[in-house]
């Protein structure tokens, strides 16, 4: 297994001090971004570029009785006008989601939710098209809108999806994971049970970059170039393959670098598709960027489940089972992206860390007048949902029990020696050790004494609240034959080649939106190899160039593209002992190998570095039989199963007893996403993270008026935080490496935002103790907060 | 990216100048000034002025000076300069209060005490501090200059006194001794618009009692000060039991509407809350006090 060797960054130190592999180094990426100079979507100009601008539907349900375009075609600046019929001529008004449903790409019938698309301008310039907006006369005849999930199954409820043929509700789905039976066994025969409904709302993740594309047809011979921003190019090319008709091979995307993803650059959005369909209609590159109450108000979305939960446990605190209802609310179209096995993602792990006898878990799926999507901002397919369900179940039942929630889930978790652990809902926990974690955290916090301080202050009537999260999540899907996206195996490739000298480059199907892959994939060849980080150029985003794979969300990068670098590089390491072999005249099997050369097992000065057989592979040298003359290799990794990072959490927080304000005072984040290879971007993932998580506890929603109408649609009325709301972060680690990865690492870029909102809530209920609040739901906004103290707490939706 | 329905442009150089061009542009003309409310209302096309007249190069009105009694504020002055003046601070402490609560950094560089004052708001707190201190406005026009005070300024909800043909020029606050202010807003993050706001001023007679007060609430539905506050407090000391029965004042006369930053009963309660906290503090500056750290323990 991986020896854990982090070497602390010295901007003094020369080349030779700094790690080759696995440390803390400065991002590579960092210099172009820093400068200004990276190259965003927004900053691709093609010659003879067309800008487009999409019509949105005012109203969330609405009849389509008439569209005119004739003013917007008389605008001497507008090229085309593109409607939803023009598609339908092209089959193309419809297009397949992620979910095994599909999407309007224009709207031909009716609107489903505001901000839906229901025409294309492309003009010469963005203001023109902007203008030509409003020249397209529309007729709506609105219907009443289904916005309430609670209503969506009502005999009377509004058909969302009068199309389908044969549908006569809302019903997505129903799915069900673990056993009904058993559980309903063990709750019955258990001395507490106590339930909680809980509502995760809607949030939405709200890159810096919104969503944009530049198509580029070129009609002479057939090829597609389209730069999209997209966390998945392999995947949006096969798709677009299906979807447009176009050969794969006549298709080539490029995601430049992307200002962010958290999911919501995952999908194919309508947009997309127009700006295709623009680029083939006036024979020129088309682009096409939203603005930001565009992407506010019809990209994915995240969350909105309505959680009914439910814990038994034995009176002196031995949780015995878990199960809940679920109400999961998907707009108006399925579109969530997701494995094709599992419509609630993976939210059957909300068994959490702790050692149960039975779980079972029920989503039922609805459409409503909102926008698609579901599965976003850093959710880890839903495990977000699933860890807060959890974690706010086991400190309803502490405070049920009268425990501290340190000591009941201490109690409860799964211990070292019982991994890998088999769950009750099907899943193999691969490693983990939540006590020395959770004792880790606690010892940052210094948790006796924050307990001390807060019966001091209680006494004196001030609110302090310490909360605790310890969550497991589950990342890195493949395995290939478990889990696929419409039908693509979810597993990534990786190419690397070295150069004659020495130099190297590695290519990736994943795409980076800002997790520093040019530098973690490189320390990852790096350790393997022993050339310097700086050596090996990272390439990614364009089909083209790089290998197939599935792309990057789930915190999958490094778990399985970081699995695929691993192996190809030692795929490498292995050809590299034949050439070396055969340049030291010896057997392969007397050679051992140090970091960046291979060596005479016992006569250590008589080897050949990386660079040496670099040179003599693509030189002169008599290779051996079937060893072709270069220092490259491919391989296509397939996860033998998922990882699962861990982390224990503590929030503290000031409450306002006159206003209802929430200060986050302080926040302890221990993880353990097994082997650290940089820890400086772990750390970031870590801060980004816990930043979206007082986001959602305290302030994010997207709310609906009872017309439909969406009250989130621009960052006046969508809130998300700034450096004031959060605290300096308190981080600290342990590691536990992956027993079946390659490298022993499980990924980090959710874990944050899926651990943190638990930690906040559970911290401000804490407070509001003296009140005898024991839940209140997000977003703990002055105002909720200072409702739930009054006794009058209320779900925002 | 945003974009605006067409317009033109054009940089008046002097006071003069832009009262002309407003003559000559007429009622679809807009002033700009700082742009942080007329542009996110240009780009989402919910305004769309024919004409902006943009008065950022008429230094002229970017001053604070003291003149006699008077604190004079031209209406250029961009927040950052309130917030950094010590000579605003020592006089009129809820300026500094206020202005470390308004937006960001970034929007305190560009916006001014003008714009604010004429965008009226219901959320704008520089309203309020002007009320509570008896502010005068000074506008231009074609028939010359007027001055008016805030009452007679300020119209209601994004209404005020001055024409489509006049410029706001300077705000004149009244100096006096033995008078201290605060301010305190809710938000539901740094930048937001307020929940609610208070805003209190203070003059105390030589024995200590209090000689005039003004009360005034942002975005709670009431455009003036709290004038039943006002005469409550007017010759009593102050106490815990004063400042709770002037908050109580203050929650019976405002009229908040119910939105995605509260519910109406919580935000008369944050009229009562804060009215006590700002009256409490505003009288203890004016007794030489230093400030008490904002408490979060249980009152009332």
């Amino acid at each position: 297994m991986t020896v854990i060797h982090e070497r602390e960054s010295n901007p003094a130190a020369g080349d030779a001090d700094r790690p080759i592999g696995y440390g803390r180094i400065q991002r590579k990426e960092d210099p172009r971004f820093v400068r200004g100079k990276g190259h965003y979507l927004d900053d691709i100009v093609l010659p003879g570029m067309l800008h487009g601008a999409v019509l949105r539907a005012p109203v969330a349900h609405a009849r389509l009785v008439s569209i005119d375009t004739t003013n917007a075609l008389a605008h001497p600046k507008v090229h085309a006008v593109i409607t939803g019929k023009d598609l339908e001529g092209l089959k193309l008004a419809w297009a397949p989601t992620l979910s095994a449903d599909v999407q309007a790409v224009l709207v031909t019938d009716k609107v489903r939710f505001q901000g839906q698309e229901v025409a294309f301008v492309v003009a010469e310039d963005r203001y023109a098209a902007r203008d030509a907006l409003e020249l397209i006369d529309v007729e709506y005849d609105v219907l009443p809108p289904l916005v309430d999930a609670r209503r969506a199954l009502d005999a009377d409820a509004p058909l969302i999806r009068d199309e389908m043929e044969g549908r006569t509700d809302n019903r997505i789905f129903d799915w069900e994971m673990g056993d009904a039976a058993e559980t309903d066994a063990v709750f019955a025969g258990a001395d507490v049970v106590v339930s909680q409904e809980m509502v995760y709302p809607r949030v939405h993740p709200a890159p810096m970059e919104t969503c944009g594309a530049v198509a580029d047809f070129d009609p002479v011979d057939g090829k597609l170039t389209l730069y999209e921003t997209t966390q998945a190019p392999h995947a949006h090319r096969t798709l677009f393959a299906i979807v447009a008709g176009i050969p794969e091979h006549k298709i080539r995307i490029v995601s430049p670098d992307i200002g962010g993803g958290f999911g919501n650059k995952v999908g194919i959005y309508p947009g997309y598709i127009l700006a295709v369909v623009g680029s083939i209609v006036t024979g020129r590159p088309v682009k096409w960027m939203e603005d930001r109450s565009e992407n506010l108000m019809s990209t994915s979305f995240a969350r909105d489940y309505i959680m009914q939960g439910e814990i038994a446990a034995t009176k002196d605190g031995k949780i015995l089972a878990l199960r809940t209802n679920v109400l999961a609310d998907h707009g108006a179209f399925n579109a969530t992206a997701q494995p094709t096995k599992n419509p609630a993602g993976f939210f059957s792990i909300f068994t959490g860390s702790y050692d149960l006898q039975a779980a079972h878990c029920k989503v039922t799926g609805v459409y409503t007048n909102k926008a698609p999507g579901g599965v976003a901002y850093a959710c880890s397919f839903r495990v977000t949902e699933a860890v807060y369900l959890v974690e706010r179940m086991v400190d309803v039942l502490a405070r049920k029990l009268e425990m501290d929630p340190a000591e009941l889930r201490l109690k409860n978790f799964i211990k070292p020696e019982q991994f890998p652990y088999a769950n009750k809902t099907g899943w193999v926990y691969d490693s983990g050790n939540y006590e020395a974690a959770m004792r880790r955290s606690m010892e940052l916090a210094g948790y006796e004494e924050l307990r001390r301080e807060q019966q001091e202050k209680r006494a004196k009537g001030e609110l302090m609240g310490i909360g605790l999260s310890f969550f497991t999540e589950v990342v890195g899907a493949g395995p290939r034959k478990h889990f696929d996206i419409v039908g693509l195996g979810m597993a990534d490739g990786a190419e690397l080649r070295v150069h004659p000298t020495g130099k190297a480059v590695v290519r990736l199907s994943v795409q980076s939106q800002g997790q520093g892959h040019e530098t973690t994939f490189a320390q990852i060849v790096a350790e393997e190899l022993g050339i310097p980080p700086e050596n090996i150029d990272v390439v990614h985003g364009d089909t083209d160039q790089t290998p197939f794979g599935l792309g990057t969300y789930g915190s999958r990068s490094t778990p399985v593209s970081g699995g695929a670098v691993a192996l190809v590089a030692r795929k490498v390491r292995e050809k590299a002992k034949l050439i070396a072999a055969a340049m030291l005249e010896t057997r392969p099997e007397d050679l051992e190998w140090e970091k960046g050369r291979w060596f005479v097992k016992g006569d250590p000065t008589a080897g050949k570095t990386i660079e040496d057989i670099a040179m003599a592979a693509h030189g002169t040298l008599t290779l051996p039989e079937g060893v072709d003359g270069n220092l490259d290799a491919e391989v296509t990794y397939d996860p033998p199963n998922l990882t699962f990072p861990f982390g224990a959490y503590i929030c503290v927080v000031d409450v306002d007893p006159g206003t209802g304000r929430v200060l986050v005072r302080r926040f302890i984040a221990v993880d353990d996403c097994g082997t650290r290879i940089n820890p400086m971007i772990i750390e970031g993932q870590v801060h980004g993270g816990l930043t979206d998580g007082v986001g959602m506890a305290l302030m994010e929603i997207i709310e609906f008026d009872a017309d439909g109408n969406n009250l989130g649609g621009s960052f006046m009325d969508y809130l998300i935080p700034t450096a004031m709301e959060v605290p300096d972060w308190e981080t600290g680690f342990t590691v536990t490496p992956s027993p079946h990865h390659p490298i022993g690492a499980k990924g980090i870029g959710e874990s944050a935002t899926v651990g943190s909102p638990p930690a906040i809530v559970n911290a401000v209920v804490d407070a509001l103790a003296p009140f005898g609040v024991t839940h209140m739901d997000m977003p703990c906004t002055p105002a909720r907060v200072w409702a739930a103290m009054q006794g009058r707490a209320t779900p925002p939706i | 990216m945003q974009i605006p329905a067409p317009f033109d442009y054009v940089r008046a150089t002097t006071v003069e100048d832009a009262l002309e061009l407003l003559a000559r542009h007429g009622p679809e003309s807009r002033i700009i000034a700082g742009g942080h409310s007329l542009l996110p209302m240009m780009k989402l096309r919910l305004s769309r002025p024919e004409w902006l007249i943009d008065i950022n190069d008429l230094f002229e009105l970017d001053f604070i000076l003291r003149d006699g009694e008077d604190l004079r504020i031209g209406a250029l002055t961009r927040h950052t300069t309130l917030l950094e003046s010590d000579e605003v601070h020592r006089l009129f402490p809820i300026v500094r209060d206020a202005e470390l609560v308004i937006a960001d950094p970034v929007v305190r560089n560009r916006g001014t005490i003008g714009g604010s004052l004429c965008q009226a708001d219901p959320a704008e707190d520089l309203s309020t501090v002007c009320a509570v201190l008896g502010a005068i406005a000074v506008v231009r026009g074609p028939g010359g200059e007027r001055t008016l005070s805030m009452h007679d300024f300020h119209r209601g909800p994004y209404q005020t006194a001055v024409g489509p043909d006049e410029l706001l020029c300077e705000v004149r606050l009244p100096i006096r001794a033995r008078s201290a202010s605060a301010y305190e807003k809710v938000e539901r993050r740094v930048g937001d618009w307020a929940v609610g706001a208070a805003g209190a001023s203070v003059t105390l007679a030589e024995d200590g009692s209090i000689a005039d007060a003004a009360v005034g609430l942002t975005a709670l539905g009431l455009d003036h000060t709290v004038e039943e506050a006002a005469g409550l407090l007017r010759g009593k000391r102050p106490s815990e039991e004063l400042f709770a029965d002037a908050g109580r004042l203050a929650a019976e006369a405002c009229d908040p509407v119910a939105d995605q930053r509260g519910p109406v009963d919580y935000k008369r309660h944050l009229a009562d809350e804060l009215t006590r906290r700002v009256l409490r503090r505003a009288c203890a500056r004016a007794a030489g006090h230093p400030d008490q750290p904002a408490t979060p323990t249980q009152e009332g």
